[in-house]
């Protein structure tokens, strides 16, 4: 077994553990704002080749190539261009933005100022959580001391370039973090998602090109854009570069957040980081990504921390989130905890999603109750599907996600508690 | 605009840039299901019934919203989509109300047409709704939250069209809804009733207020003498409600299925619509010659009149003091018919068949009365009403033998007819006050400027010299920027002002037939102005029996009768 050591790689948080890096000044004594520096003096597409090069990819979820959203944005026709940080982080186990903005909330900022300059906008915007009250205020603070010392404004360090960063804060509405709700939120109008194409990248905010990329995705900036793409490319594997940050949460020993090179296996990060489960119990299903995540038994943990690994297994890591549950849980209790969070958070735009959810919750709750049929069991996979492939946006689509993996890896849970004596019924109409 | 290339179904073939997956499947003869997506509203991508296949996708795509690409391969009935459509359409039912045979929408419903189409035998889903009270505050609007299905085509037509903004969804999660705020009734709100939600609703959740039954209880009661008046917009739309061509003109048809339906007298509207220039167009005169308010603007839509009451009660002074066209024929089928048949207007029963529900609210109206207690308009049936009156009593319509309408109301012109298009009041009173002023024949009488779907219209006439320049809106939300202008001092050198509440005028009226569409509009617009091509006589102050009228009960326009019977005042209703 490796040495915890040895599975840590800090890029992201290096200036953390030892500095105070939310202080303007010792960010600044630690080389912070030296990558924008080094940015105004570079031509746009420069930048832009520096983040491509870099292969640094979205760590919202998607996976998006960051560089090629730049691009896109740059060349779109459209003026003002906006840049929004996705800072919603409202997926349940998940605290890594929250984790980057109270501690070295100017990496961001220097990221997003980066950003701003290479694809042309001259306002943004970061979008934190309602809940997250200390996040907002450090970075308030944070933005007023950039301000005050040249970094935001007009005329950013004498290069002739004017851009400002607002934050926008949301109700607590779990779909706001999904982009479209997020942009229309801003907007003013009520959260809810919107159909796409046409993404953000060309008619996002206020209909005018976006980039919008989560937090931990901009914080990257400064460090590719300091280091060079070609010296960021080298951490990871082939299709996935970088450092990750990993939320580990559950029943683990030392749960926290770890950042670590892509290409460590989720074995590495449970049992050597985490130190494994308490008393030595079995692992009886991890979480992966948070709520809309996929559920693995533990005969999978040799899976890498990889996008292709991931995808070549039907699995998502989503933005890192990783839910250690040992023996003693329940999974449909698990799952019905889930879809309880999913209903509550529909925008209730689309019908897959609106009425879906709603209806895997009364499925589900039949095979707890041991009264679910043969019938109920294809239904429940029709419907999962169903809304998976028709809603309009990431909530409704992903939603299905825990349950389907279930069904797919711990399949006995739903077999096991058909009534066999069960006789088909048809539903009436109501009234 | 440049073509792309696509498959769809294994046929390849080319269309513009910019189409979506719908109208491109579409020109190939394919159709594809939808039940919020509406020609004329913006994409809304709700309901997700439209759902396709597109290769390289993750997901179904909806092909309302989704541009096609060059080569894109679509495919539009696979197992896939077919399932996926099914259980959609299946969560729809889940949370509606499924009395189908017992709806006022059954047969004519998108959603029911759907389910039969994608063959839905059973809803495999539990029923989950939630029974609601259903709103009946308002006079002329029922709202059914039991049969709505949150596609939201109301809450876009009362915003955009109208500029409202009466609905908006409320709550989310399965708790999303579609009401006024804060939950409120119907008639607490500034709603005008214009129905135009009615209208568009895909479903039951917004009906108009069915009066049907009060109209047989009346023709069957042996001490009622029921008359019935018809809207000039009406012969050109009720023909839909029996799938004849729309802009089919079914004037005749229309008289003898009143005849048909036990009515002691059918008249027509065009006849007090032809009264209603006379007057306004006096009125307007009278105005212009005594320093009186200007820009006047026409009071025949009751939904733009409960606008100005209710959001602009500080420019009333503008509207004409002249009743709608159906108030008048109230007014004169209570008060001057009865004397003419020899019965007591109280055992008169006046019906009219309007393509507004809105008419319903006006004929409610305190004022609207000829002896304080009963009202001058006892029941408004909508085009839709009368097309399912018709069907109750078995009336085979598109058989019936053409009848003409009854004296002393019989008689109306190509100006009337007209009424029923936005421009067509303005032209309809330019005929006539051209002619009463400069004693000269109008040799062009027809107006094209103000003619047709564009939002605010304006022409200008010579009279005597004198040029008066006149306007022509229609939609709320057109008729708002209108007001807006009067308001800021901008419109001072209009004298005349027409406003209709619904788009295209009263032939898109809130009450009109289903699946009305601005390609349909203007069919229904065509027929309207065939209608007045046709006819005899063309100009209001030409039509005889308006003259015998006058000669006979009113003497003169403006005079004491007249404004007993035809003027009204209206009210700061503001909330």
């Amino acid at each position: 077994m490796k040495a915890k050591n040895e599975l840590i790689r800090k890029v992201l948080t290096k200036r953390i553990d030892n500095d105070n890096p939310q202080i303007l000044e010792d960010y600044i004594a630690k080389n912070g704002y030296s990558a924008l520096k080094k940015a105004v003096s570079m031509p746009q597409i420069k930048i832009i080749e520096e983040v491509k090069a870099s292969g640094l990819k979205g760590r919202g979820g998607a996976g998006f190539p960051t560089g090629l959203k730049m691009e896109a944005v740059l060349k779109a026709q459209g003026a003002p261009k906006y840049i929004i940080c996705n800072a919603d982080e409202g997926e349940p186990g998940n605290f890594k933005d929250r984790y980057l903005m109270e501690n070295d909330p100017h990496l961001l900022i220097e990221g997003l100022i980066i950003c701003a300059l290479a694809v042309g906008a001259e306002h943004g915007y970061i979008f934190i959580r309602g809940e997250y009250q200390k996040s907002i205020e450090i970075i308030r603070n944070a933005l007023e001391k950039a301000r005050k010392n040249g970094y935001l404004g007009d005329n950013i360090l004498d290069a002739g370039f004017n851009f400002d960063l607002e934050i926008y804060t949301g109700a607590g509405s779990y779909v706001c973090g999904e982009e479209f709700a997020l942009m229309v939120c801003i907007e003013g109008k009520p959260g809810r998602a919107t159909y796409k194409p046409p993404f953000p990248t060309s008619e996002g905010l206020f209909n005018k090109p976006t980039q919008i990329n989560n937090v931990e995705t901009f914080a990257n900036i400064p460090i590719i854009i300091q280091d060079g793409g070609e010296a960021f490319n080298k951490i990871g594997t082939e299709v996935s570069k970088g450092t990750k940050l990993v939320c580990l949460s559950g029943n683990i020993n030392s749960p926290g957040l770890y950042e670590v090179p892509f290409g460590i296996t989720l074995r590495d990060v449970i049992e050597t980081l985490g130190d494994g489960v308490p008393n030595n119990r079995k692992i009886k299903m991890v979480q992966l990504g948070g709520a809309s995540g996929p559920c693995i038994p533990e005969s999978m943990l040799d899976i890498k921390l990889d996008y292709k690994e991931m995808t070549d297994n039907d699995l998502t890591f989503g933005s890192g989130a990783i839910i250690v549950m040992d023996d003693r849980i329940d999974i449909l209790d698990i799952l019905k905890r889930t879809l309880t969070f999913f209903r509550h958070e529909s925008c209730g735009k689309c019908t897959p999603c609106r009425e879906g959810i709603g209806h895997l919750f009364i499925l589900l709750q039949r095979f707890i109750d041991k009264t679910a049929s043969n019938d109920d069991l294809k239904l429940v996979e029709i419907l999962l599907e169903t809304i998976n492939q028709t809603s309009i946006c990431g909530l409704g689509q992903l939603a299905p996600t825990s349950m389907k993996s279930v069904l797919k890896y711990f399949r006995e849970e739903f077999t096991s508690r058909i009534d066999k004596s069960y006789v088909k019924q048809a539903f009436a109409g109501g009234n | 605009m440049s073509t792309i290339n696509i498959t769809i179904n294994n046929r390849k073939i080319e269309v513009e840039e910019g189409t979506s997956i719908l109208n491109a499947a579409k020109e190939v003869s394919i159709n594809i299901p939808t039940l919020c997506y509406h020609p004329d509203q913006e994409i809304k991508a709700n309901c997700r019934v439209c759902v396709v296949e597109v290769e390289g996708s993750k997901t179904l795509q909806t092909a309302c919203s989704t541009e096609v690409k060059e080569n894109m391969i679509i495919r539009t009935n696979t197992e896939k989509v077919r399932g996926a459509r099914k259980v959609l359409v299946e969560l729809l039912l889940a949370n509606h109300n499924m009395s189908c045979t017992t709806c006022i929408r059954n047969s004519n419903c998108s959603m029911q047409a759907i389910a039969a189409d994608l063959g839905i035998r059973e809803t495999r889903f539990e029923n989950v709704m939630i029974k609601q009270e259903i709103d009946e505050s308002s006079a002329a609007i029922v709202r059914n939250q039991n049969k709505c299905i949150k596609c939201g085509r109301c809450i876009q037509v009362c915003a955009s069209v109208q500029g409202l903004n009466i609905l908006d969804y409320t709550g989310r999660s399965d708790y999303c809804e579609v009401k006024p705020a804060f939950g409120k009734y119907l008639n607490d709100v500034a709603c005008v009733a214009c129905g135009q939600c009615s209208a568009i609703c895909p479903v039951a959740a917004i009906t108009e207020k069915e009066d049907i039954e009060k109209v047989w209880k009346a023709i069957s009661d042996p001490n009622k003498y029921v008359v019935v008046q018809t809207a000039p917009a009406v012969r050109v739309s009720l023909g839909e409600e029996f799938d004849m061509e729309p802009g089919s003109i079914v004037t005749g048809k229309l008289v003898a299925a009143l005849k048909a339906l036990g009515f002691d007298q059918v008249f027509d509207t065009d006849f007090t619509a032809d009264l209603t220039i006379i007057e306004e167009g006096n009125e307007l005169l009278q105005r212009i010659s005594n320093g009186g308010k200007l820009p006047m603007i026409t009071s025949c839509s009751p939904g733009w009149i409960n606008f100005i009451e209710q959001y602009y009660p500080e420019l009333l002074g503008h509207l004409s003091s002249c009743k709608s066209p159906q108030q008048m024929f109230g007014a004169l089928a209570k008060g001057y018919l009865p004397q003419k048949i020899d019965k007591d207007p109280k055992n008169i029963f006046s019906v009219s068949i309007m393509p507004c529900t809105a008419k319903k609210f006006e004929a409610n109206r305190a004022e609207m009365s000829f002896d304080k207690e009963n009202p001058d308009v006892d029941v408004v049936l909508t085009t839709r009403e009368l097309g399912r009156m018709l069907k109750q009593a078995g009336v085979d319509f598109n058989s019936l033998e053409e009848k003409q309408y009854d004296d002393p109301f019989g008689i109306s012109t190509g100006a009337a007819v007209i009424f029923g298009a936005t421009g067509g009041v303005m032209e309809a009173a330019l005929r006539t006050v051209y002619e009463v002023v400069t004693g000269k024949t109008l040799e062009n009488i027809e107006f094209n400027g103000i003619r047709g779907l564009d939002g605010i219209k304006e022409a200008v006439v010579d009279l005597n010299g004198t040029e008066v320049k006149v306007m022509v809106a229609h939609t709320l939300s057109k008729a708002r920027e209108v007001l807006e202008l009067i308001k800021a001092g901008k419109a001072d050198e209009y004298a005349f002002i027409e406003v209709m509440c619904c788009p295209g005028g009263c032939i898109g009226g809130g009450g009109q037939p289903y699946g009305v569409t601005d390609e349909l509009r203007n069919k229904r617009i065509a027929a309207i102005y065939e209608g007045d091509k046709g006819l005899p006589i063309r100009k209001s102050h030409e039509n005889s029996a308006v003259n015998t009228l006058y000669e006979e009960f009113l003497k003169k326009p403006l005079g004491e009768k007249s404004h007993e019977l035809l003027h009204t005042h209206y009210y700061d209703r503001k909330k």
